[in-house]
């Protein structure tokens, strides 16, 4: 597979925005092409469902249809007499689990719906399993259980759902935080401005629906499932069966698409290991398309308030933020949308509040960007409208009130690059000269054509995290750690660290990951994982050079004899002295000397507390956006995008650009396509579906350019290393907005912006 | 039941006896004939992750029976490569980092590989876009996947073309 690890041929743009970290004669900071590419173009790359043990069962479950109530009744015997059909599970007969599900799992599990009674919490609930032969059996005995229910009305909205403040939002932040006095802010402003501005449901919608192969051997188990926080969940489904966590294995080599939605518990998942326990046989149990619309998470639908206060100067006095995030009947995740407004400007009162509103829908939970999305995509729009007020070009209006210092706190950022995300993003956007006016600009065709920015931020967290490092007598290397690749290229950029760390090449070191029976490689989400995994990676590599100097430096028959730890450096699998690299030992050879088989090193990750104390960290970037909207059917196509990102040292800059690419992909999702459309009366989503619930199609998308802005910092990490996954999103969704103003002169303050909010207001 | 149905896949000849006939072409390859490149993603024809080639046409391989395929032949992502040497579009993916998780890919590819053999798109990046997307790519790889497609549309006109000389000029390619 050489020819998949050798550096790619640099094409013109890749040149042009080459980052400067490449270390010479080192892989990391290459645009390697990905080191499963030939596994996933073949389709020899095996995703969950994939997997068919011997004696495999197919499970195949029931959800409801009605969003609140219980089950009266269901046709069990018509079921279980369907040719094929081997069993039927219900509340009646299920299996007892050892935790109870309605008490939420530390640290992240909710609480969840694995048939423990006949209540119905939300439409596409859980409420039988039928385990077949076949899968077309257990699908056709689903029908046939024709569930009937006792139905009490749904609350689907702001009208009848239940409004409570909330204490905290996202995963364990607090609800409400204050800085100066807002009311002083807003009372000395020259002018203020303010909108209320909405998010609809979003689902994740990851390609590859949620899937588990489970196979029961006595006590222990082996699960086949897409996980993107493997060793958190194994010792999850342990404490629901339980038995000891080491006696649960998670497979999750490739994971098709995650997004969040793959991080968390979720009652399906384990009623599949349930069934082949209760069974006694391997089961497969796969989710249909419209059964991820529930019981696996979504985007939270979110209603917010902004008001900002500005001075004659254009800067902000005052800026509050107020967010209702819908959540569950049961538990708790609200959307931390209005904390996106802590991140960004420079204000001397900033208020950010946030209510949840109790839902009869699924529990929301963490989905790409989760909190800074829904809130930047309101609060870009609200800064347009400020800026609009004060006759300021957009841009111009964002630098008068750039934050040197984390807002409110006036923590310095640990670095932060946004200066030249703007400067470098318009200037290849083409922004200067851009008419102040909405509305005056047209194409060629006479479409009307606007031109719009937004900030993108996202913060870059460093989680624990572990790895292995075995140097090999003929030395090559293999490195483990337990994480997941969820298309974001962990396996080849984790190997690219890991390979620089051992002084290898990268062909040279064979990585294994995707399994909880290793080190545990943390949590893949909260764009952290490279960051994460990568250093624990590191500084495994970093153990075993430490370990092989020894061995050298104290062999008087080495030709680094004497020179100690800090006098050698590692490169190309041979340590050379430092004073005088003409001297140096392979790594085979030094292992061959001490009579060692192999040389095992270890390494952790953990973000230093002092520092983490001392500074604000944060990815950041600019987003440009042009759109064209046909002036008689009002639809809107974004014809142009560019972005401008600084995120820390890059390490494989080719799937970087293609994680931007894609969060600013949901980006266009997020301002004119997505949303889950609740019916009003019964709460039952219509378009649980890809062909109602709109992403983006390939036509849907233009060229993009992804521009990656250079950016040193020592103190998120020693490897520098910021995270890139969600920050895409962020400030695409404001800046498309803000272009379709600019088009029209029509501010559309609710997600998504469709062509009938257009052509009411024309 | 039973129903007997032969057909090739990937140039092998199989004799499925069907058991039953709501089987789906998809569901034949994935779940009884050990074939699960071929992806499921929304079993409604609304994705194109399940796209292969029947007689040389794509098709969702969710929205057709199995039992309606006696006698087809039939190309499945498997069967692309020649051994070790890997089909231009799947080179072309790999190259231009047409996908991120890879669970579209294979109904993305077998998309492409139809759509070049059509000659429909041409090398404009505008047709490519309208015509690949029958297949949804969650992860947003399609700037890649474009270029990717382009550039196996490019190689493959120009293996069409004759090796020396320009008939439309009669002047040497040179
Ligand atoms: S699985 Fe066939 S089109 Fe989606
Ligand atoms: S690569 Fe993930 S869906 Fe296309």
């Amino acid at each position: 597979m050489s020819e998949q690890m050798s550096p790619e041929r640099m094409s013109p743009e890749t040149q042009t925005t080459f980052p400067r970290h490449v270390r010479h004669g080192s892989n990391s900071g290459q645009p390697v092409s990905r080191r499963d590419g030939r596994l996933k173009v073949t389709g020899a790359a095996t995703y969950a469902a994939d997997n068919h043990p011997e004696g495999l069962l197919h499970a195949v479950i029931a959800t409801s249809t009605i969003a609140r109530g219980r089950v009266r009744s269901l046709d069990v015997e018509a079921a279980k007499a369907h040719p094929g059909v081997v069993e039927v599970i219900t509340p009646a007969n299920r299996m007892p689990l050892h935790h109870d599900p309605n008490e939420k799992m530390p640290p992240f599990g909710f609480r969840v719906e694995v048939l423990q009674d006949d209540t119905v919490r939300y439409v596409n609930q859980p409420i039988a399993v039928v385990v077949a032969e076949t899968l077309e059996a257990a699908t056709e005995g689903v029908r046939l259980l024709a569930p009937r229910y006792e139905e009490e009305d749904a609350r689907t909205g702001l009208d009848n759902g239940l409004r409570h403040e909330a204490q905290s939002v996202g995963v364990g932040a607090p609800g409400t935080v204050s800085f100066g006095d807002l009311d002083a802010g807003l009372k000395g402003a020259a002018r203020v401005t303010e909108g209320d501005y909405s998010t609809p449901p979003q689902y994740h919608n990851a390609m590859e629906p949620h899937a588990v192969v489970a196979e029961w051997d006595g006590d222990t188990v082996t699960i086949d499932m897409p996980n993107q926080a493997l060793r958190m969940s194994a010792a999850s489904y342990a404490a629901y069966f339980g038995i000891p966590a080491e006696n649960v294995l998670i497979r999750s080599p490739f994971l098709g698409g995650g997004f969040g939605s793959k991080a968390i518990l979720n009652g399906p998942q384990i009623l599949g290991i349930l069934a082949a326990r209760q069974l006694g046989r391997p089961v497969k149990l796969v989710l249909t398309r419209a059964q991820m619309y529930g019981p696996v998470g979504h985007r939270g639908r979110t209603w917010q308030k902004l008001r900002l206060g500005t001075g004659d100067d254009g800067k902000l006095t005052a800026l509050h933020h107020h967010s209702i995030g819908a959540t569950s009947s049961f538990d708790d995740f609200v959307e931390p949308a209005a904390n996106a407004s802590l991140m960004l400007y420079e204000s001397p009162a900033i208020r950010v509040e946030h209510e949840g509103l109790r839902l009869d829908i699924g529990t929301p939970g963490p989905m790409r960007a989760p909190g800074e999305a829904s809130g930047s995509a309101s609060l870009e729009i609200a800064m347009d409208e400020a800026a609009e007020a004060c006759g300021m070009d957009p841009l111009a209006f964002r630098l008068a009130n750039y934050a040197e210092t984390q807002p409110g706190t006036g923590k310095p950022f640990s670095s932060k690059a946004l200066r030249e995300c703007y400067e470098q993003g318009a200037a290849a956007f083409g922004w200067a000269g851009r008419p102040l006016e909405a509305g005056t600009m047209r194409d060629e065709n006479g479409f009307l054509v606007g031109w719009g920015m937004g900030t993108a931020v996202f913060p870059c967290p460093q989680f624990p995290a572990e790895a292995r490092a075995t140097l090999r007598a003929d030395g090559t290397a293999l490195v483990e750690t337990g994480g997941a690749d969820m298309g974001q290229g962990a396996w080849t950029a984790l190997a690219q660290l890991a390979a620089e760390s051992l002084g290898l090449d990268l062909d040279k070191v064979e990585f294994h990951s995707g399994r909880s029976d290793l080190p545990d490689g943390g949590v893949a989400g909260g764009s952290g994982h490279t960051a994460s995994a990568g250093q624990a990676l590191s500084n495994a590599g970093g153990d075993v050079i430490a370990r092989l100097t020894e061995l050298a430096t104290g062999d008087p028959d080495s030709p680094l004899f004497g020179a100690g730890n800090i006098g050698v450096v590692a490169a190309e699998g041979r340590l050379h002295r430092r004073d005088d690299e003409t001297r140096s030992q392979s790594y085979a050879d030094i292992l061959a000397r001490a009579g060692q088989k192999e040389l095992v090193g270890t390494g952790k990750s953990g973000r230093d507390p002092a520092s983490a104390e001392a500074f604000a960290m944060h990815s950041h970037g600019a987003v440009f956006a042009e759109v064209k909207i046909d002036p008689n059917l009002m639809q809107v196509r974004v014809s142009r995008l560019v972005g401008a990102f600084a995120a820390g040292r890059i390490i494989n800059p080719k799937l970087v650009r293609s994680q931007y690419y894609g969060g600013m992909i949901w980006g266009i999702s997020f301002a004119l396509q997505e949303e889950a459309v609740a019916d009003r009366r019964t709460g039952r989503i219509m378009n649980a579906d890809l062909a109602e619930y709109h992403v983006p199609v390939n036509a849907d998308v233009p060229r993009m350019e992804a521009i990656l802005v250079p950016e040193e910092d020592p103190r998120v990490s020693p490897l520098g290393i910021k995270g890139v996954g969600e920050i895409g999103v962020t400030g695409t969704v404001g800046a498309i907005a803000n272009a379709v103003w600019h088009a029209t002169g029509i501010r559309v303050r609710n997600y998504p912006i469709r062509i009938e909010d257009l052509l009411r207001r024309r | 039941m039973s129903l007997s149905i032969s057909l090739a896949i990937n140039g092998r000849q199989h004799d499925v006896a069907l058991n039953d006939p709501r089987v789906t072409l998809l569901d034949l390859l994935r779940e009884r004939l050990d074939l699960p490149g071929t992806k499921k993603g929304c079993d409604r024809g609304q994705c194109g992750a399940c796209t292969v080639l029947v007689d040389g046409r794509r098709i969702n391989s969710c929205l057709a029976l199995a039992a309606s395929m006696d006698g087809a032949e039939i190309t499945t992502i498997e069967g692309l490569a020649e051994g070790d040497e890997l089909h231009p579009v799947q080179a072309a993916f790999i190259e231009h980092d047409a996908f991120q998780c890879g669970y579209c890919t294979p109904g993305q590819i077998m998309s492409a590989v139809g759509l070049i053999k059509e000659g429909m798109a041409g090398d404009d990046p505008e047709r490519v876009r309208e015509l690949m997307s029958g297949n949804i790519c969650r992860c947003g790889a399609y700037q890649g996947i474009t270029e990717a497609v382009l550039e196996a549309g490019r190689k493959a006109a120009e293996n069409a073309q004759p090796q020396t000389g320009n008939p439309d000029t009669g002047k040497d390619a040179a």
